[in-house]
This record gives structure tokens, sequence and C-alpha cells, in this order.
């Protein structure tokens, strides 16, 4: 659908993308995911047309699109801050693109509608954005883009300003939308949570480039390289037999020591305990080589080691992630 | 409250000492009358207000009005442009366009304008390189015609256009200009429907500045339209200090004083109107 092939960004003499190719599959949701001055809105505004990359190609379908203007690329961005016309009606905003390509009258107001029924506007179409919420900004912003048909929805941190609850709902939300309208979703954030419950695909940036893409699965599994190991989730890295590998919380194995079963681990003292809820997280130190480890204990018993009490860690073998 | 209203004091004072008080008095004095020699006689007449309607006054307050949309017109034509581009260089180069525009306010009036008779004047600059260049054999008159006292209003009162407008497009949120080019609105269609609308507080004020300035203007028109064009202003000044009519000064003043706050009274309801859609904006 989009390949971008070596597409490099230079502001003045400073890189900020570095060679970086990445394929974008028709239908998927893709979300590009990083720490925030890691390139990836600037990545999704050269998609868009507002930046110019400084080399490299970009082709929409087969067909090269870097020196098309945005007004010209068939595809629309829902911007972090909405970017809604303060001037206009919600219903306005919606048919806005379809009146710039001359749409007739008729059909602009029944694919409007549609787009409305879609986001659940229908009620608030006659409003004005500052008459509406954060969520329902939001919501027109969306329906304002997917009223085109584009081929490639791109959207940067569309949740960003929002509370907690409405950002889980919104989530879903748009889940639901991008499987039924079957556009391919390329989507910037830095909440790993949110890349995680969303995307078909992740692709994992950090300092312009690409650490790893694969299915979120695959990021939280098997992460590739110490980035995406730190990033994604809590891990254990420690250097084993001279590679360096990490190991999930939920993977290390927890005993006091006076538990007779129990004779292979090393020897840690706990340092802090920490109640989540569903979970007691453990932070411990190894008492020969006083390496930190983080360890979830689930279960219906709470764990009975206590802070400065002395316990055995391990893990199975399999469950060691070896980095790059 | 009550420390707002102290701190408001000094304004307050002013205002009633050298804007209510003057206005009351010109107020007063449209409906006294004129002696013979020109004295004033305390009365109560409207045959000040009657002759304001006199034809004659009617051509005058045309005339006035004419120069006065055509100066407002030209200034939006030149003023906006500049001001937009003015918010597209870098910083430094905004803060020496701006000291650009604001500079002529460091010279007197009566010397730039006096600089404009020397450029435009039959042995001026302009017409005597036309004519080292050969273009004209007859030096053009440029001076003492309408066409001059536009340019002297337009000149003079630009800034009152470019300040307000360079404004309004500072705080313009240009991500909504992005959002409309991302709709497929080309940079034209993208100016028609959102730039423009979203900086008409800008418009309005910059308009009714110059527009209101302009009417009131007596010394370009004086200067560089010489006997030739006459404006309500001219009129006014004639009527103080010519003809020795205060009365009849007073009332055209007090007519023009009216006219103006129309203008200001409109302006507020355009701003009210963009301002209530832009309200809450911010997320």
């Amino acid at each position: 659908m989009i390949t971008i092939e070596a597409v490099e960004k230079k502001f003045g003499d400073t890189v900020v993308i570095p060679p970086l190719s990445l394929r974008i599959q028709e239908g998927e949701f893709l979300t590009i995911l990083g720490p925030s001055g890691c390139g990836k809105t600037t990545l999704l505004r050269m998609i868009a047309g507002f930046e110019q990359p400084t080399a490299g190609s970009m082709l929409l379908d087969g067909e090269n699109i870097v020196d098309l203007p945005p007004y010209k690329r068939d595809m629309n961005l829902v911007f972090q801050h909405y970017a809604l016309f303060p001037h206009m009606t919600v219903e306005q905003n919606i048919r806005f693109g379809l009146k710039m390509k001359k749409i007739p009258a008729a059909e602009q107001k029944k694919r409007a509608g549609e787009a409305m029924r879609l986001t659940q506007l229908t009620a608030l179409s006659n409003r004005k954005p500052s008459q509406l919420s954060g969520g329902q900004q939001q919501r027109v912003a969306i329906a304002r883009a997917i009223v085109n048909n584009p081929k490639v929805l791109l959207l940067d941190e569309p949740l960003g300003a929002l509370d907690f609850k409405l950002r889980k709902d919104l989530q879903r939300e748009l889940k639901q939308l991008q499987r039924n309208l079957g556009i391919t979703f390329v989507y910037v954030t830095h909440d790993q949570e949110e890349a995680m419950s969303m995307s078909d695909r992740i692709a994992v940036m950090n300092e312009g480039r690409i650490e790893q893409i694969g299915t979120p699965q695959e990021i939280y599994h098997q992460p590739k390289t110490l980035f995406v190991a730190g990033f994604i989730g809590e891990n254990n890295i420690m250097e084993v037999r001279s590679s360096r590998i990490a190991v999930r919380p939920e993977r290390m194995n927890i005993r006091l020591l006076d538990e007779p079963t129990v004779v292979e681990g090393r020897i840690c003292t706990i340092e802090d305990t920490e109640f989540v809820g569903n979970m007691e997280k453990l932070y411990v130190r190894d008492q020969e080589t006083s390496e930190s480890f983080i360890v979830y204990c689930y279960g219906s018993e709470p764990f009975q080691g206590q802070k400065g009490g002395e316990v055995r860690v391990s893990w199975r073998k399999e469950d060691e992630v070896k980095l790059q | 409250m009550r420390k707002g209203r102290l701190l408001a004091l000094p304004a307050v004072v002013w205002l009633a000492v050298f804007f209510l008080l003057p206005i009351g008095f010109v107020f007063v004095l449209s409906f006294w009358e004129r002696g013979t020699y020109g004295e004033l006689i305390k009365s109560f007449t409207l045959q000040n207000f009657g002759r304001v309607f006199d034809p004659l006054y009617g051509r005058v307050l045309w005339e006035t009005l004419k120069i006065a949309i055509l100066t407002t017109v030209l200034c939006l034509i030149i003023g906006y442009p500049f001001a937009y581009t003015v918010t597209m260089v870098s910083k430094r180069r905004q803060s020496i366009l701006l000291l650009l525009v604001t500079i002529p306010f460091w010279i007197n009036f009566l010397v730039r304008s006096y600089a404009w008779i020397v450029i435009l004047r039959s042995q001026g600059v302009v017409n005597t390189l036309l004519q080292k260049l050969g273009l004209i054999h007859e030096p053009l008159q440029l001076l003492y015609n309408t066409p001059a006292v536009v340019l002297g209003m337009v000149y003079t009162l630009l800034p009152f256009m470019i300040l307000p407008v360079y404004v309004s497009l500072e705080q313009f949120d240009k991500q909504r200009l992005e959002a409309a080019y991302d709709l497929g609105a080309t940079p034209w269609q993208a100016f028609w429907s959102i730039t423009l609308p979203l900086t008409m507080p800008g418009v309005a004020a910059g308009s009714i500045l110059v527009f209101v300035s302009s009417i009131g203007m007596f010394v370009v028109s004086d200067m560089m339209g010489g006997s030739k064009v006459s404006l309500l202003g001219n009129v006014i000044q004639n009527q103080f200090l010519g003809a020795r009519d205060w009365p009849f000064g007073a009332a055209l003043s007090f007519m023009l004083v009216l006219l103006s706050i129309l203008l200001i009274y409109l302006y507020y309801k355009v701003v009210r109107r963009y301002s209530a859609a832009k309200g809450g904006e911010e997320v």
C-alpha cells in the first residue's frame, strides 16, 4: 500500500530521521510507537505531505507521492489537537473536504450523514466545535477525515488530550471503526498500552530509526533490541554468559529461602514491594552480582516475603530473550 | 474589585477631561447660533443640523466617504498580504519588517507629507526622472487631485491596517491551514474558507481604524489635494478657523462622531460573532 524507501529527513545539519524504509500493508492498523522526539510525528507528516523528505521515495499504490502537495494525496490526517474549523458547524466541518473536491451537495449531505452516524455525531450536527467536549471534538476530527474515503488514515496521537477512561473507550471505537471501514490506519503514539491494544503491527521508533516492527505479541515477547525490551512494559535486562538477555517480570519465579523444594536460583534481598491490585511487584537485588530485578507475583495468597527478607529468584531458560 | 476600579481611575479621569468634556462641549455648541462677527450666541436651534443635510455638504460627505472607502480597500489590499508575509518569515526578519512599519511614526507627519510633495510636484523626483528617461515630455499632474489624496491617506494609515491584521494572523493556528490542505483544499481555497474568515476580527479592526481616521483627516487633503479636494475634515476645520462658524462646525463634528461610533459598534458585532465561534477552542 505505502512503501517508504530510504526516506531521510534533516533540519539543517541535524539528522532527524536517517534513511528509513517501511512497508505499510493494505487494511492494516499500523502503529508507530516511540518516545517523544523520536521522529515519529515527522515521519507521519512526511507521509501526509507537510514535510518534504531530504532524500528517498514514498509510493502510494505504486505511485510516487514525494512531490505531491498534501491536498493531492489520497490520505487524511487526524491532528493531535484536532484543528477543527471553529467558524463552522460540525456538519460543515465534516463536509469541508467534499466541498473542496466539488462533490455535489446532495452527495455531500449523504456522506456526511453516514460519517456522523458512524461517529455518533448525528445529534450534534449543528453545534460549533466550541460547544463540544474533547471526546466529541475528537470524533468530529475523525469523521471529517473518513468522510473522504481516504486510502490511508493517518492519526497523530489523536487521543493524547483526553482523560484515561475516555481514551480507553475511544481506543475500542477507533479499532472497531477501522475494522468496519477496512481503511489502512497509520497511528502515531507514545503510549505503549494504546499501541498494544489497537494495532495489527507496531513499529517501535527510537532516535529516528525503526528498532523493530511486528505484531504486538512479537514486540512484547521477542524484543530484538535493548531499547524495545526496555520501552515496552517492564523488563529485567542482564548479562548472562556474555550476551544480553531480557526476562519479563511475570516470568520470574520467586521463593522464600526456607522452602525446601527450591535449590536453584539467585539469592536476592527484597528492597521494596508494591501492591498494584491484581499482583504484587517486588524489587529485589542479587546479593552476589548486585543486579536488580522486578518480579511480579500473581496468586490468591499475598507473597510472604518482607522488605529486607531473602528470597531465591529463578527463571526458565526458554523465557530468556536474547537482545542484539 | 475596588482595587481594580482604583487602577482604572487615571484612565477614567483622562477620558473625562480630554474626551467626554470636549465632546460634550461640541454637542452643546452645535445647538448654539453664530453671531454676525462669529461670536457665539447661547440658544437652542436645530438649524445647524439642518444645514448638515444641505446638498453642498452632501456632496462633501459623499466625496469623503468615497475617499475613505477607497483608502480602506487599498490599505486592506496592500496591508493584508504584507502582514501575511510578515508572519511567514523568520522571527528576526519579522521584527525588522515590523520596525519598518512603525519607523514612519518617528518622523513628524507634516515632514512626511512635505516629502511627498517634493516627490510628486511638477519639478519633483518622479517627474524629473520620467522626463530624463524620455518617457514623458510634459510634467504629469501628480499632486492636488483625488488620487494624490488617496495616496497620502493610504501611506499615512497603512500601519493601522497592517498591525491589527498581523496580530490576528499571528494568533491564527496554522494547523487549521494544514487541516484544510489535508482535506483537499488548494492554497487559494484554504485562504478564502479558513484563513480569511478566522482573521476577520483583525481585518475589521484595521478597516475601522483606517476608515474612521480617513473620514476625519484634513491635513492630507489640505496639503496633497490643494483647493481641489475638500473633505468633511477640511470643511470642519474651515468652519472653526476660517468661517468662524463654530456652531455649524460643531454640528458637523458631532455627525462625524456619531458615524464613527456606529462603525465601531458594527465592528464589535463582527468581533463578537467570530470570538463566540472561537471561544473555548483550546483543548
